[in-house]
C-alpha cells in the first residue's frame, strides 16, 4: 500500500529566517530530486520551493522511513540541524496530504489567499519532477487532480476576484509613501512573476522611467523591452539607486544585493528623496538595516504579509466554498488511491468481465429461445470457466507483485488497459 | 460685545469636536459641520475686531485677549484658505483644537484698555502684527503637519498600520505641504519683522532695541531660515524636517507667550491680561 506524505514548512509555521535557509533554487531542486531518488523508501517525490514554502510531496511504501530520510536530506543539504526546523515542519499523510496539496494548488494555503502565482509554481515543480522522472503514477495523478481542482476553485468561487496580492499590497504602501506614483522611477532587480506583476501595477499608475538589472544581461534586456525600460547590469545597481524611487528586488542571489552603505552613500545625491525597497526575494536581497536609514523604507515579503492580512478576511467566505470543492476532490482521490491496491483491481477486472459476459449471454439466450435450461447452464459454465482461465495469470501476477513493489505503476497500466476508471 | 467672543469660542470648540468625530467615525457629516462652524467663529471674531477697532481707535492687539482673538481668527482663516485647499481633514483636528484653545483664552473678560495707545495708531502696526500672525499661523500648520508626518512615518517604519494609516495622507504629500507652510510662514515673518524694524525706527529712532521679543523673533527667523536653507542645499526632508517644524513652532510659542511671562520688554504689554 502506498502512502502520500507531505513534509514541509510554510510562512505560517516558519519565519523568513528559517525559510531562507531551506529555500531551493531550481538548480538546487534538480540536484535534490536526484538525491531523493536514491533513497529507497521514497518512491516518488515532487519538490515545491517558493518564497513562502518548502514542501516535499512524497509517495512511499514506508512513510516513516521516507519522512525520516527526507528530513535528514534537508538538514544535510542545507547544512542546518534538524532541530532548528523540525518544529516548523508539518507532516501530512494520505487524505490530509492530498487535501493540503489541493489547498496549496487552489491558493487556499497562500499568504494571500487566492493569489494566482502558486499554481504556476506548483506546475513548474511538477515539470521538474517529471523531467527528473521522480514523479510516478501516484504523484502524476495527484498533481493533475490538483491542477484541475485549482481551476475549478478559481472559476467557481470568487477567491481571485479582488486583485489582492503581495505585489498589490506593495503598491498600496508605495502610495502611502509617495502619494501619487506618477513619474516615480522604478528599478527592478532580478525577475520573477510577483516582481513583474508589481511593475505592471506601477505602469498602470503611470510610473516614470523603468530600469531592469539582472545577472544575465539578456534577461534584463528582454524585460526592459517588455516594460519599455532600460537594461543595466548588476554592477550598475549602485548608480541606478540615485535615480530610483521604488526598487523591487527578486533575485535568486544567496547574499545581499543592496547593502546599507550603498544606500547611505546615495542619499545625499538623491537629496534625501524617499526610496522604497520592495524585497520579494527569499533569501532577502535588501539589507534590512536600510530600513533604519532616514527616508528609506524596506518591506520584505513577511512585512507585506502583514499588510495583506486584512484583505484576507474578505476572501474567507469564498474560501469556504473552495474547501467544499476540495473535500469532494479528496474523497474522489481517496477512492482512486484505494483502488491502487491489488485486490480491488482484481475484483474490478473480474466484475467488469463478468458484466460483459452476462450481457452477452442474455443477448444469445434471447436469440435462441429453443435452448433448454441445461443448454443455458452449459453455456454459463463455459463462460465462467473461460473468465477464470483467462484471469488466472493476471490475477496471480498482480498478487505476486503486490509484495514486490512498484505495484502502483503496473496497477495503473492495468486499470487503464481495462478502462476501470472512467473519467 | 464680549458675547461675540464667547459665541466664537463655542463655534470653534464645536468645530474641533466635529473634526475629531470625523477622524474616528469617518462620517462626512461631521467634517461638513466642522468646516461650516469654523468660518462662523471666524466671522464673529472679525465683527468683534472691527467693532473694537472703531471703539478703541486702533487695531486691537494691546492685551492678551485681544491679541489671541486676532491670532485665533487668523489661524482659522489660514486653515480655511490653505488647509481645505490641500484637503487634509486630519490637519483640521490639530488646527481647530489650537483655534479653539486660543479663542477660549480670548473669551476671558478683558482688562482696562491701554494707557498709551499712540504707538498703535499706525498702519505699520497693523501690517506688522497681521503678517507676523499669519506667518505664525502657517508655522502652526507646519507643526501640525510635522506631527502627522511623524505619526504616519512611525507607522510605516514600525510596519504597523495603525489607526492613522488609512486616515492620513502620504508622506510625500505631508512633507511638501509642511514645506509649503514653512515657506509661506517664513516669507510673512520676514515681512513682519521688516515692518516692525521700520516702525521701530520711526517711533523710537533705532531698528533694534534688543527687546527680548525682538531677539527671540530673530532667533525664530534664523531657525526657519536654516531649515529652508538646509532643505534647498542638502535636501533636508522627511523626519528631520518634520521635527524641525515642531521645534520651530515651539520657539514661536515661546516667543509669543514665554518671553512675555518670563522676560521684560516693550512688547510685554501686548500679552498682559
Amino acid at each position: 500500500m502506498i502512502d502520500i506524505v507531505v513534509l514541509g514548512l510554510n510562512h505560517k509555521t516558519a519565519d523568513i529566517s528559517i525559510r531562507e535557509c531551506l529555500a531551493f533554487s531550481s538548480d538546487q531542486a534538480e540536484e535534490a530530486l536526484d538525491r531523493f531518488r536514491s533513497v529507497a523508501a521514497i518512491d516518488e517525490v515532487v519538490m515545491l520551493s517558493t518564497c513562502n514554502r518548502v514542501e516535499l510531496i512524497l509517495a512511499s511504501h514506508d512513510p516513516e522511513a521516507a519522512t525520516e530520510a527526507a528530513r535528514r536530506c534537508l538538514s544535510e543539504w542545507k547544512a542546518i540541524e534538524v532541530e532548528r526546523f523540525a518544529a516548523a515542519l508539518y507532516n501530512h499523510r494520505n487524505d490530509d496530504a492530498v487535501r493540503h496539496v489541493f489547498r496549496v494548488a487552489s491558493s487556499l494555503d497562500s499568504m494571500v489567499v487566492g493569489e494566482p502565482q502558486i499554481l504556476g509554481q506548483l506546475k513548474n515543480a511538477y515539470r521538474l519532477a517529471t523531467e527528473k522522472k521522480t514523479s510516478g503514477v501516484v504523484l502524476n495523478r495527484l498533481m493533475h487532480r490538483a491542477f484541475s481542482v485549482a481551476k475549478r476553485v478559481r472559476t467557481e468561487t470568487g477567491i481571485g476576484d479582488h486583485a489582492v496580492s503581495i505585489s498589490y499590497a506593495a503598491i498600496e504602501l508605495a502610495k502611502k509613501i509617495f502619494g501619487s506614483l506618477e513619474g516615480k522611477n522604478v528599478l527592478l532587480i532580478g525577475a520573477g512573476e510577483m516582481a513583474e506583476l508589481a511593475v505592471e501595477h506601477l505602469i498602470r499608475n503611470r510610473c516614470g522611467e523603468i530600469r531592469v538589472a539582472n545577472r544575465t544581461l539578456n534577461r534584463a534586456m528582454e524585460l526592459a523591452k517588455r516594460f519599455r525600460g532600460q537594461a543595466v547590469g548588476l554592477a550598475e545597481v549602485s548608480e541606478s539607486l540615485v535615480r530610483a524611487d521604488i526598487v523591487i528586488s527578486s533575485t535568486g542571489a544567496s547574499g545581499l544585493v543592496v547593502t546599507r552603505d550603498q544606500v547611505r552613500s546615495v542619499m545625499r545625491p538623491r537629496r534625501n528623496k524617499p526610496i522604497f525597497f520592495i524585497d520579494i526575494a527569499v533569501p532577502r536581497d535588501i539589507d534590512p538595516e536600510i530600513h533604519k536609514l532616514p527616508n528609506a523604507y524596506v518591506y520584505d515579503i513577511d512585512d507585506l504579509k502583514g499588510v495583506v492580512d486584512e484583505n484576507i478576511q474578505d476572501r474567507q467566505k469564498e474560501a469556504q466554498k473552495a474547501e467544499r470543492i476540495i473535500d469532494e476532490a479528496v474523497i474522489q482521490f481517496r477512492s482512486w488511491m484505494e483502488s491502487l491496491d491489488a485486490v480491488p483491481t482484481i475484483v474490478a477486472i473480474r466484475q467488469k468481465i463478468e458484466a460483459i459476459a452476462d450481457a452477452e449471454m442474455q443477448k444469445i439466450f434471447h436469440q435462441q429461445p429453443l435452448w433448454t435450461d441445461d443448454d443455458r447452464q452449459a453455456v454459463q459454465r463455459m463462460t465462467h470457466a473461460l473468465i477464470n482461465k483467462i484471469l488466472h495469470e493476471p490475477t496471480q501476477y498482480l498478487r505476486r507483485n503486490g509484495v514486490m513493489g512498484n505495484l502502483p505503476a503496473q496497477l495503473d497500466v492495468v486499470r487503464k488497459l481495462f478502462h476501470l476508471d472512467p473519467e | 460685545m464680549h458675547a461675540l467672543l464667547t459665541a466664537a469660542a463655542i463655534a470653534y470648540v464645536l468645530s474641533c469636536a466635529g473634526a475629531i468625530a470625523h477622524l474616528y467615525l469617518r462620517r462626512d457629516v461631521f467634517l461638513k459641520a466642522s468646516s461650516a462652524l469654523l468660518p462662523i467663529g471666524m466671522l464673529l471674531q472679525l465683527v468683534w475686531i472691527g467693532e473694537a477697532w472703531i471703539r478703541l481707535g486702533h487695531f486691537p492687539v494691546y492685551n492678551l485677549p485681544e491679541t489671541v482673538t486676532v491670532l485665533s481668527c487668523i489661524l482659522a482663516g489660514v486653515y480655511l484658505g490653505f488647509g481645505f485647499y490641500i484637503r487634509m481633514p486630519v490637519l483640521g483636528v490639530f488646527s481647530t483644537t489650537l483655534t479653539a484653545v486660543l479663542s477660549l483664552v480670548a473669551s476671558v473678560p478683558p482688562s482696562a484698555p491701554a494707557a498709551d495707545v499712540k504707538v498703535f495708531k499706525s498702519f505699520w502696526v497693523f501690517f506688522h502684527v497681521v503678517s507676523v500672525f499669519v506667518g505664525e499661523a502657517f508655522f502652526a500648520l507646519a507643526c501640525g503637519i510635522g506631527i502627522m508626518y511623524l505619526i504616519q512615518e512611525s507607522g510605516i517604519k514600525n510596519k504597523q498600520r495603525g489607526f492613522f494609516f488609512s486616515r492620513m495622507p502620504s508622506l510625500e504629500t505631508l512633507d511638501s505641504a509642511g514645506y509649503a507652510c514653512i515657506v509661506a510662514g517664513f516669507t510673512l515673518l520676514t515681512v513682519g519683522l521688516v515692518t516692525g524694524f521700520v516702525y521701530a525706527k520711526m517711533t523710537w529712532g533705532h531698528f533694534l532695541s534688543w527687546d527680548p521679543k525682538e531677539v527671540w523673533s530673530v532667533i525664530t527667523w534664523i531657525l526657519y531660515a536654516v531649515l529652508i536653507h538646509e532643505r534647498l542645499a542638502v535636501g533636508w526632508r522627511g523626519r528631520k524636517s518634520a521635527i524641525m517644524a515642531i521645534v520651530g513652532f515651539g520657539v514661536v510659542l515661546f516667543t509669543f507667550l514665554g518671553v512675555n511671562f518670563l522676560l521684560e520688554g516693550h512688547h510685554g504689554d501686548f500679552t498682559r491680561f
